[in-house]
């Protein structure tokens, strides 16, 4: 950690590394042996495909809101929104109002009429009135790109973070970390199924609540608990060391259309992330199902507030410079402010808390991918229907160690890759692939087979097709101070589509496909048709709660 | 007609349901709620996003102290979402459940 010491002296009088690695992983060892006996209890009836994939049904709205905001604050959206402030002040809190706006989307339009259509899995709710096959496989092809993305990027920021938290520096070191974070992971999905898994995210919900509100308000009263005054400061320092004003629009989106588009993907992707709709089954009721939706908004609203002053406090008590030169890079910003604030132990805590976020939001992640594998793949593609709920099980257990083993190699090799891009690119998906089938086969009578597989596939395939041909993939110049491309690949330039987000043009296209798709095809199941809409506004019918 | 779904006959519960005049007035109403709220928060948010990339000194205007347009408006946004999660939970707890319930107590409470 020399590059730390050189350029940020103050921030560490005596210490050679930032903190204290034993505390570090003291205090996240301690988190994880709480969360495996955790589900070790929770596994002891998990042999029902309801119990394995929806926890029996049987959370409440309240728990189910909590682990909610458990799987949305993932470590890109609590280290990285909190390092985008520190740097680029309210650019970086732009963010954070379109992932929470988003949220109104899946409360008003998806959740609730999701709950009483469904069963395990968001092709379930596609596929009901559509023929099955087809339908089914396109859903499970864009819950696995997806999902593969997301944990792509949660696994390769576990590599930086490591070198931060752990003073664990080299390659061999991040990798054999990535390897346990994998394989904790794989346990917690294989025996603890939707129930363990959804109480590791309580648990890491509330601790990375708690921590942020106690770093927030220590913040503020450095401050004399005045924001103006806070934000004052931290432009001050800004400007002082060289920076620009942090309160100024336009530092880190240059390009209008760029941030337009960014914008849309983002509030119109949460509500087709398949590891965030299959949490509505863990509820008993579409009324729970709302009740977790308002949880989650408050819990993901405050939490937001609290990263703003975190961002700024950063800004000011750390300074861009430090942040900037920290192992972590940007992602840095939040434990080297817990470090400023309360020394060793609280950046031990923010620490564990920022661990047990990847694993607990890359298990989610994998039992979602799992249960469309098995569920949708094998169960109605390859057994045509006719697998029984063990089986199933099993094979989605298998399909768990599968993914988590691809995780962990595809970890490994993203280890140092500039992939953060990956996790705006999942949700562009969700937003182009999923959003429209979502909410043409909920609110559209005429809507058809053909009109779900074009919106599916042309939003996925235009979705990945432009960002491979985007400045994020090749072609970036080169940052004059890195002496690196902030593109993905060095070196090679082979962008023509100038934006960094395909939202704008994929998310309208998925739109329109799935309208022309559905026109230009006369099939239409009156009888289906009117079972999903009485049992999508009424619940007549809806999956009930296993009872013990 | 998909080959998975069987055949229906026209005297299906789902259907004589969906046509119902209780069944067509419980949807609007919901349509009626939730669709111009819809429409209403992502018109206020697109608006945020436009004045944030084109109005820049508008919204980095200072107002009070250090505090600017851009920051009031954004944190604006937080109360809009705050606001519209409680008028809706309150309106579905009160006015839509009740009647969602008593048309499926109608068709019957087997699966």
């Amino acid at each position: 950690m020399s590059a730390l010491l050189t350029s940020a002296p103050s921030l560490v009088p005596a210490a050679t590394t930032v903190g204290n690695p034993a505390i570090n992983i003291g205090i996240f060892a301690l988190f994880v042996v709480v969360t495996l006996a955790i589900v070790i209890r929770a596994s002891r009836n998990n042999r029902s495909a309801a119990e394995y994939y929806a926890g029996g049904r049987a959370f409440t709205g309240r728990q189910n809101g909590i682990a909610i905001a458990g799987d949305y604050l993932s470590a890109a959206s609590f280290l990285g929104i909190a390092g985008a402030i520190a740097i680029n002040g309210y650019d970086g809190f732009l963010y954070s109002i379109g992932f929470l706006v988003a949220w109104l989307v899946a409360l008003l339009l998806v959740a609730e009429l999701l709950r009483n259509v469904g069963k395990y899995t968001m092709a379930d709710v596609l596929s009901f009135r559509l023929r099955q096959r087809p339908v089914r496989i396109a859903a499970a092809i864009s819950t696995l790109v997806v999902s593969f993305f997301y944990l792509l990027a949660q696994m390769a920021g576990a590599g930086g973070l490591v070198a931060l938290l752990l003073g664990i520096e080299g390659a061999v070191g991040q990798r054999l970390v990535i390897v346990v974070v994998g394989i904790l992971m794989i346990f917690y999905v294989i025996f603890g199924g939707m129930k363990g898994t959804t109480w590791v995210q309580i648990i890491k919900a509330v601790l990375l609540i708690i921590g942020a509100a106690i770093m927030t308000f220590w913040v503020l009263a450095k401050f004399g608990l005045s924001l103006s005054n806070l934000l004052g400061e931290a432009t001050a320092t800004s400007q002082a060391a060289g920076g620009k004003d942090l309160l100024q629009p336009g530092l880190q989106y240059k390009n209008p259309v760029d941030f337009i588009s960014l914008s849309m993907a983002l509030v119109l992707g949460t509500a087709g992330l398949p590891h965030v709709l299959m949490r509505f089954y863990t509820v008993p009721t579409s009324r729970e199902a709302r009740r977790s939706v308002v949880w989650a908004i408050w819990l993901i609203g405050i939490f937001y507030i609290f990263t703003l002053i975190l961002g700024f406090g950063a800004a000011d008590l750390v300074g861009a410079a430090a942040i900037k030169a920290a192992p972590g890079g940007v992602n840095s910003a939040a434990p080297l402010l817990a470090f400023e604030l309360g020394g060793e132990v609280l950046l031990g805590i923010i620490s564990a808390v920022a661990f047990a976020t990847i694993l607990a939001v890359v298990a989610g992640l994998t039992i979602t991918a799992s249960a469309s594998l098995s569920h949708d793949i094998y169960n109605t593609v390859v057994k045509k229907g006719k697998a029984t709920p063990e089986e199933e099980v099993k094979v989605a257990r298998i399909a768990a160690l599968v993914l988590g083993a691809i995780a962990i190699i595809g970890g490994i090799f993203a280890l140092g890759q500039n992939i953060a891009f990956l996790v705006a690119l999942a949700f562009a998906i969700a937003a182009s692939a999923n959003l429209p089938t979502i909410l043409y086969s909920l609110f559209w009578k005429r809507f058809n087979t053909r009109g779900a597989l074009w919106s599916i596939y042309g939003g996925l395939i235009s979705a990945i097709t432009l960002i491979i041909f985007s400045p994020v993939v090749s072609g970036k110049p080169v940052d004059p101070v890195t002496g690196k491309s902030p593109s993905m690949l060095q070196g090679v330039d082979f962008h023509w589509f100038p934006l960094d987000n395909p939202g704008i043009i994929s998310i309208p296209l998925g739109f329109v496909l799935g309208y022309i798709g559905t026109v230009t095809s006369r099939e239409y199941n009156a009888a289906k048709y009117a079972e999903m809409e009485v049992r999508s506004l009424t619940g007549h019918g809806a999956e009930v709660a296993t009872h013990h | 007609m998909s080959k998975e779904a069987p055949e229906r006959v026209v005297d299906d519960p789902n259907v004589t349901m969906q046509n119902s005049p209780e069944f067509a007035q419980l949807r609007s109403k919901f349509r009626k709620f939730v669709f111009p709220l819809t429409a209403l928060f992502l018109a206020w948010y697109f608006l945020f996003v436009l004045l944030s990339v084109f109005a820049k000194d508008f919204m980095g205007t200072r107002v009070l102290g250090n505090i600017t347009w851009g920051l009031i408006l954004g944190l604006l946004q937080f109360v809009s979402t705050f606001t519209i999660t409680m008028v809706y939970a309150r309106w579905a707890d009160r006015v839509f459940d009740p009647e969602a319930e008593a048309l499926a107590q109608k068709m019957g409470v087997k699966q």
